[in-house]
């Protein structure tokens, strides 16, 4: 499955990251070499294999559904771009 | 007076209870070392000096009564994949330049609870994606190993490039690292160190800058095998704050060292024997089998079926991971917010293209296709049930062998700029590495010998799940049959 052009920027697109129009071309090459390479995946028989997202063979741990940290607001605001009186500031989204 | 950044961790830490020397003096040896060192290796991003002096003296009062932890007053480098308190932590990102963790990881937490000495931050590819450090936004570390032929500076590896250089240049006594596709144990390889990714589940992942969640794991990169056991057991710790910490017991893994290998199985499987392999590495991987069979070991031939397909499968599973953790980084409450945009989303592709450097945005770019809708059950889904067979092939394995034998890398340190070109020909370096990653099994690294220019070569021993203890002893074996005492000659 190759990709071209117009799937590139669609996909830049989805990971929200600008992609100038004279990086397409070459984006399009650097993946298309990667993704030809990925097709030898279709060799392997994985008729009836369930799929591995973890190699932690216990289930994931319950924990009791309780506070147990928090009133750190300067430090949760320290690395903000902005803020101010508490909250993040971000630029104005209803246009 | 002896050198006392040539001591090994295990030396330096004997040598400091003794109180033959103090913490302080030590610190302030290696503080001149990388001051001299650093503007040609550029190991280290952040000198935390001040802090480190602290910390030293604070050790020396406590050895002055007795007192002390595990690593009472060693100093150390940490990796800048690791939160650190109050001190900038990167991940090599111009995304998270300025970026002051207000906490600390878990890994460095138990560190400076054993008495560790924090001499500063460490050089890395960005976000952990790279076998050169070249990806980095500070630029590459350079190895202090030079080929007899050539004057070229060479790359230590990556990601954990800045680890092992340090290690290796004698700029810290050991370091901190991580490990998805191989950055701990191909960076040692490249600089005749010791590098070790236990289980997956064994280090706390919690303050670790995420890139690909079910493989990440920390590490040790340092000058001997025992050093990596006596770190790597202060580095472990289950931890409830990581949602897949393993609630085991850390042994102590110095009690598995210079046992030999008398009566143990070990596995050589022949699909490690890649195409364009060079004879030297097939030479050495010889030489490690007839040691291994010298003391006593019974060699199996083994086989892994799956071998070839674990890269591939990697480059699925790794960058939709990134994909998915880096989402976290659109420019709102930290890390870079582009100046100006047109609209919200703009504000989100503009800040990310600035923050994130070329290869970081490839993977991304790579992750959110195999995600997206229409081919996420033909690359993703699959490249999870490959991983599942390749896990298996282990499984399957073990009946037959205690441990398993390959080489770190498919070839000695390239030189930096050499591998730039094609995307594919560095993704090759992690061949032999990335199995153990997506397995969940232990690895590591042991030097084992020079290449025709010179050049450290590192053997790979992967073990069971939780069974660092055979790991740590078969390569404690290959450590004494090999005697390497090989060190780069200082031209810095």
């Amino acid at each position: 499955m190759a990709v071209d052009v117009a799937t590139v920027r669609k996909v830049a697109h989805l990971a929200r990251i600008k992609t100038p129009e004279e990086r397409l071309e070459p984006l399009v090459q650097e993946l298309n070499g990667i993704l030809a390479w990925i097709e030898q995946l279709n060799e392997v028989d994985v008729l009836g294999v369930e799929p591995m997202t973890s190699n932690v063979a216990q289930p994931l741990r319950m924990r009791d559904d309780v506070v147990t940290d928090g009133d750190k607001i300067a430090d949760v605001l320290s690395n903000a771009p902005k803020s101010a009186d508490g909250f993040f500031v971000v630029p104005k989204v209803v246009e | 007076m002896t050198d006392l950044t040539k001591l090994t961790l295990k030396a330096a830490l004997d040598g400091l209870k003794a109180r033959d020397f103090s913490s302080e003096e030590i610190t302030k040896a290696f503080v001149a070392n990388i001051d001299a060192a650093n503007p040609r290796l550029n190991a280290y991003v952040v000198q935390t000096t001040d802090k480190a002096l602290e910390m030293a003296r604070a050790s020396d009062a406590r050895l002055a009564k007795g007192e002390g932890g595990a690593l009472e007053g060693a100093p150390l480098g940490i990796k800048d994949l690791f939160c650190t308190d109050g001190v900038q932590t990167t991940a090599g990102s111009n995304m998270l330049k300025g970026f002051v963790p207000p906490y600390e990881s878990t890994v460095s937490t138990n560190l400076w609870r054993d008495g560790a000495v924090m001499l500063g931050k460490l050089n890395m590819d960005e976000f952990a994606m790279g076998s050169s450090n070249e990806t980095s936004a500070y630029g590459p570390v350079v190895n202090p190993w030079k080929s007899k032929t050539s004057n070229a500076d060479l790359t230590p590896g990556g990601s954990s490039g800045g680890s092992a250089s340090a290690v290796a240049g004698d700029l810290c006594l050991a370091a901190t690292a991580s490990d998805t596709g191989g950055s701990i144990r191909q960076p040692a390889a490249f600089t005749g160190t010791v590098g070790i990714k236990p289980t997956y589940g064994r280090a706390s992942r919690f303050g670790m800058v995420a890139f690909a969640s079910s493989l990440d794991q920390a590490g040790p990169i340092t000058k001997t095998v025992e050093d990596a056991a006596i770190l790597l057991r202060s580095m472990c710790s289950f931890d409830p704050k990581d949602s897949t910490s393993l609630d085991v017991d850390t042994p102590d893994w110095t009690q598995s060292l210079h046992k030999g290998v008398k009566g143990l199985r070990i596995g050589v499987p022949k699909e490690y024997v890649v195409d364009g392999m060079p004879a030297e590495i097939q030479a050495l991987w010889d030489k490690g089998v007839q040691w291994l069979k010298d003391g006593g070991a019974e060699i199996v031939e083994i086989s892994l079926p799956h071998t070839k397909y674990a890269l591939p499968a990697y480059y699925i599973i790794a960058p939709a991971e990134a994909s998915s953790n880096l989402a976290r980084y659109d420019g709102m409450r930290f890390g870079h917010r582009a100046a100006e945009a047109k609209s919200l989303t703009d504000l989100y592709e503009t800040s990310r293209a600035e923050g994130f450097g070329n290869e970081v945005k490839r993977r991304l770019t790579i992750g959110a296709y195999v995600l997206s809708a229409g081919f996420y059950d033909a690359y993703y889904v699959r490249a999870l049930k490959v991983r599942r067979r390749i896990a298996e092939d282990f499984d399957k394995v073990w009946g037959q062998v205690d441990a398993i034998l390959t080489p770190s890398t498919p070839s000695a340190a390239f030189a930096l700029g050499d591998k730039q070109v094609d995307p594919l020909t560095m993704y090759l370096n992690d061949v032999f590495t990335v199995t153990a990653n997506l397995a969940g099994l232990p690895g590591i690294s042991v030097p084992a010998g020079v290449d025709s220019g010179g050049l450290p070569l590192g053997l790979q021993v992967i073990g069971k799940a939780l069974d660092e203890a055979t790991v740590f002893q078969v390569a404690s074996a290959l450590e004494d049959a090999a005697g390497f005492t090989a060190k780069p000659e200082k031209w810095w």
